[in-house]
């Protein structure tokens, strides 16, 4: 048992920081904030694509790194925390880990490598409007290899080259791979919470896919792909949720109201002293996470849906009282607190919400105990 | 990062679970009202196991053989608790003199006639407690009034602690006194050990809330320690003081109870008309939070433990992990009773689910939330310790300790 980064884990993680101080300072967030429009930074995008990041956890036999999985975590946390403003989470922990866990060896081949070296963008499209997708009420469909429906919102949807699309095949939801510069495909920014992840809606009409790997219910391999998604996003989450209470903190010991610093009173004091608590459970469970995905635990589920419901709380909870602390400075544009609460929601939502995820926690556990009942039973 | 077991745990594990079922002690064979904790069976029942544990050499499992314990790792010593909890074996008597105690006490002193105590603590034969707080010194525990006045070799006490768990168990304490009232609350302090049969020593039970009778009074009327009990230097008990809390807040990592699994059983075990209070979907929200919160606090438990066997002292998580074990506990309790409806009320062993021990521990609950740090104190330690924040106006910085004013 080892319940933290390894030194030379700590040693890429440092290193990282300080790559990202460099090349993703905040004037470079509020490039893409102030032009919503461009969705990304490409320069920065190609200068953590040089890093190789992209390919950390990507297999060498599809052009990647494989450093390791708890690499790419450290990862996260540092580009979590420096707020980049760049498509790493629907390219890498959805799209490439979608392709790694669900695609055919051809998929895996063919489209990989130009991941690994970011190169090409991909992205996951599942929602659909308000609400939580459901195999009944999806409407965007799959029939004799073509796509037709509308996708709203898809993350990096303007930055991507190719989606994994949910739809509803012959025999029930697949997932499809499409070329989202091919024909059939219409799309078209939107505007979102937080603009420095750009979104888009995508119509496909009639638009040439693929199934991805053997088929299958998309939905349960939507699921599978999730859990990864999860833990490499709880860590972007907690990364952002740290540096959220570090402004806060900071805040506090540099303002004074009534002759003292205001981080000496302790509604304060108390209060920060609660997102920390938020923070430690993030990150304990985001640890544990990383675990189960870097050794594909059968725990992997259940750990997942906790980093990231403890991800979603922390992260929110040290947006909302980082602008709280500040008072009305935190409440303008020009102060940063803005960005984390806007990426907070982002995070928040783009795998769907807390709220869905605890009820999947739930289905689980009660699955396990079954389970556990059904072997003690049988014993 | 890795939770799995090392082969070599794995094997530790598999002898230790296999040596614990055959030789735990049977609980069953006590009448009903002697199983519960601080009663003279159970208490019995756990000497026995104590000494059974030293025998087999799985009692402090981390210390040096010298001194009693095993020769082994902080790893083993944890497998062996989880194991100890999974077989159910509650133990809340030797944990204070053997976890927080007599390791900090180690640091002071080694002289031989403390080295004596040792190994009997060890095997079970003596428990020890914990005499800090008084009435006017809880949270401010620097604040105490007991004194300690030096006549030749011996020193006499007098004063009054409280809150002390075990004491009318106890045959042994570590005691906190006050030696120098002219100088500023923190220094004059000094620390001595004491056998709690030292004639002017009295011991009151305070009955708690729940009912039970673990806390205790402890009076002092010219109680006479020698010199040589004294621990550490004279007016330097503060540092026993936080030597023995580093200790606390890495044991609590490791403390156990009911957990979000047993909420899971007693809402599958209560029928509504759509099937059980499983079925609900508030609870089953409410499990999701649960089961984040708790088992963060076991990883918690965890990441102190990587620290320590890495060397390195655990930090403030154990304030965090302190917070979430004793709000989450009470929490759940609340929901336990809560989901039971009315019959919520019933505390009966014959009655209600699993013998009143959800009811129990509502009462308990409270308890946790102010033995070991309130939990206002904790979030002023992490506050602090952690985000740097500034302490608090302090009144009594620096002042002499006999001019600083005291209310009730
Ligand atoms: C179950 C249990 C077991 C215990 N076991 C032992 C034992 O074995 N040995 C021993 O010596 N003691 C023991 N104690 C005593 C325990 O350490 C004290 O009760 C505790 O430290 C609180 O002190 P107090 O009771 O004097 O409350 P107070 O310190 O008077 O606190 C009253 C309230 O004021 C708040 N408060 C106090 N100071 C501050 C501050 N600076 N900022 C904000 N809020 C503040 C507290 O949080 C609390 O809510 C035990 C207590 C319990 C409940």
């Amino acid at each position: 048992m080892d319940f933290d980064y390894t030194d030379e884990q700590k040693a890429l993680k440092d290193e990282a920081r300080r790559f990202l101080a460099d090349a993703s300072p905040i004037p470079v967030v509020r490039g893409v904030l102030d032009n919503p429009e461009r969705g990304h930074d490409e320069a920065l995008w190609s200068r953590i694509a040089e890093q190789g990041w992209c390919g950390a956890a990507i297999p060498e036999a599809y052009g990647g790194h494989e450093i390791g999985y708890v690499e790419l975590c450290g990862l996260a946390e540092e580009l979590g925390r420096s707020l980049a403003p760049v498509p790493f989470a629907s390219s890498i922990y959805q799209y490439a880990e979608a392709l790694l866990a669900e695609g055919s060896e051809e998929q895996k081949q063919e489209l990989l490598p130009a991941i690994a070296s970011g190169e090409a963008i991909g992205t996951i499209a599942v929602s659909e409007g308000p609400g939580t997708v459901s195999a009944k009420r999806m409407t965007t469909r799959y029939a004799n290899g073509t796509l037709t429906g509308t996708k709203l919102p898809v993350a990096d949807g303007m930055a991507a080259g190719k989606a994994i699309v949910l739809a509803m095949g012959s025999d029930g939801p697949v997932l499809a791979l499409t070329d989202l510069s091919g024909p059939g495909v219409s799309r078209q920014m939107v505007q979102t919470v937080d603009p420095t992840r750009g979104a888009a809606t995508i119509v496909f009409d009639n638009a040439p896919a693929q199934v991805l790997g053997e088929g299958g219910d998309g939905i349960a391999a939507l699921a599978r792909i999730h859990s990864r998604s999860a833990v490499l996003m709880s860590f972007e989450q907690l990364g952002g949720a740290d540096r959220a209470l570090e402004m806060a903190r900071d805040y506090a010991l540099e303002r004074y109201a009534f002759g003292r610093p205001i981080g000496s009173y302790q509604a304060i004091k108390h209060k920060l002293a609660d997102v920390f608590i938020r923070n430690e459970v993030a990150r304990a469970s985001a640890y544990y996470g990383a675990w189960a995905l870097s050794t594909n635990a059968e725990e992997l589920p259940v750990a997942a849906a906790a980093a990231r419901i403890a991800g979603c709380n922390a992260y929110w909870q040290a947006a909302k009282e980082n602008i709280q602390t500040h008072g009305g400075v935190g409440f303008t544009w020009e102060y940063d607190c803005h960005l984390h609460y806007r990426r907070a929601r982002h995070l928040g939502l783009a795998l769907g919400s807390a709220k869905v995820w605890k009820r999947k926690l739930t289905d689980l556990l009660e699955a396990q105990r079954a389970a556990s009942q059904a072997e003690r039973q049988a014993a | 990062m890795n939770f799995d077991d090392t082969p070599a745990e794995a094997s530790y594990r598999a002898k230790v679970r296999e040596w614990i079922a055959a030789n735990k002690p049977d609980l069953t064979a006590l009448p009903p009202e002697e199983r519960l904790v601080w009663t003279e069976g159970h208490k019995n029942a756990m000497r026995q196991w104590q000494a059974t544990k030293a025998a087999g050499g799985y009692a402090c499992i981390t210390w040096p053989k010298e001194r009693g314990g095993a020769g082994g790792t902080q790893i083993e010593d944890v497998i062996f608790s989880q194991e100890e909890t999974n077989a159910e074996i509650h133990d809340p008597y030797y944990i204070t003199g053997l976890k927080m105690l007599i390791p900090a006490i180690y640091q002071f002193n080694d002289d031989a006639k403390f080295a004596e105590r040792v190994p009997r603590a060890v095997r079970g034969e003596e428990i020890w407690c914990q005499l800090f707080s008084e009435p006017s010194s809880g949270s401010d525990s620097a604040g105490i009034r007991t004194a300690a006045v030096k006549q030749g070799d011996e020193w006499v006490i007098n004063g009054q602690k409280v809150w002390n768990s075990g004491a009318a168990h106890a045959d042994y304490g570590l005691l906190i006194t006050r030696t120098d009232p002219d100088q500023p609350k923190h220094k004059g302090l000094t620390a001595f050990w004491l056998k709690m049969d030292t004639p002017g020593l009295e011991v009151r039970p305070i009955k708690t809330m729940g009912g039970d009778s673990e806390l205790n009074e402890v009076f002092f009327d010219d109680v006479c320690i020698p010199d040589e009990q004294r621990v550490g230097n004279v007016n330097d008990g503060w540092s026993v003081v936080l030597a023995t809390l580093m200790n606390e807040r890495a044991a609590i990592g490791q403390s156990n109870g009911l957990t979000w699994s047993d909420m899971m059983d007693l809402a599958a075990s209560i029928e509504t008309d759509e099937g059980t209070v499983m079925d609900d979907r508030a609870f089953r929200d409410l499990i999701a939070d649960l089961y984040v919160d708790l088992e963060a606090r076991r990883l918690i438990g965890f990441r102190i433990l990587t620290a320590i066997s890495r060397g390195q002292s655990p930090g403030p998580e154990g304030s965090a992990a302190k917070l979430l074990w004793s709000g989450g506990t009470q929490t759940m309790m609340s929901e336990a009773l809560d989901m039971l409806d009315q019959f919520g009320l019933v505390q009966d062993s014959t009655l209600s689910p699993r013998a009143g021990a959800y009811q129990q521990r509502f009462l308990w609950s409270c308890g946790l939330r102010i033995g070991g740090g309130t939990d206002e104190i904790q979030k002023n330690i992490i506050a602090e310790r952690v985000l740097g924040l500034p302490a608090d106006v302090r009144v009594d910085k620096g002042v002499p300790f006999r001019e600083i004013p005291s209310g009730r």
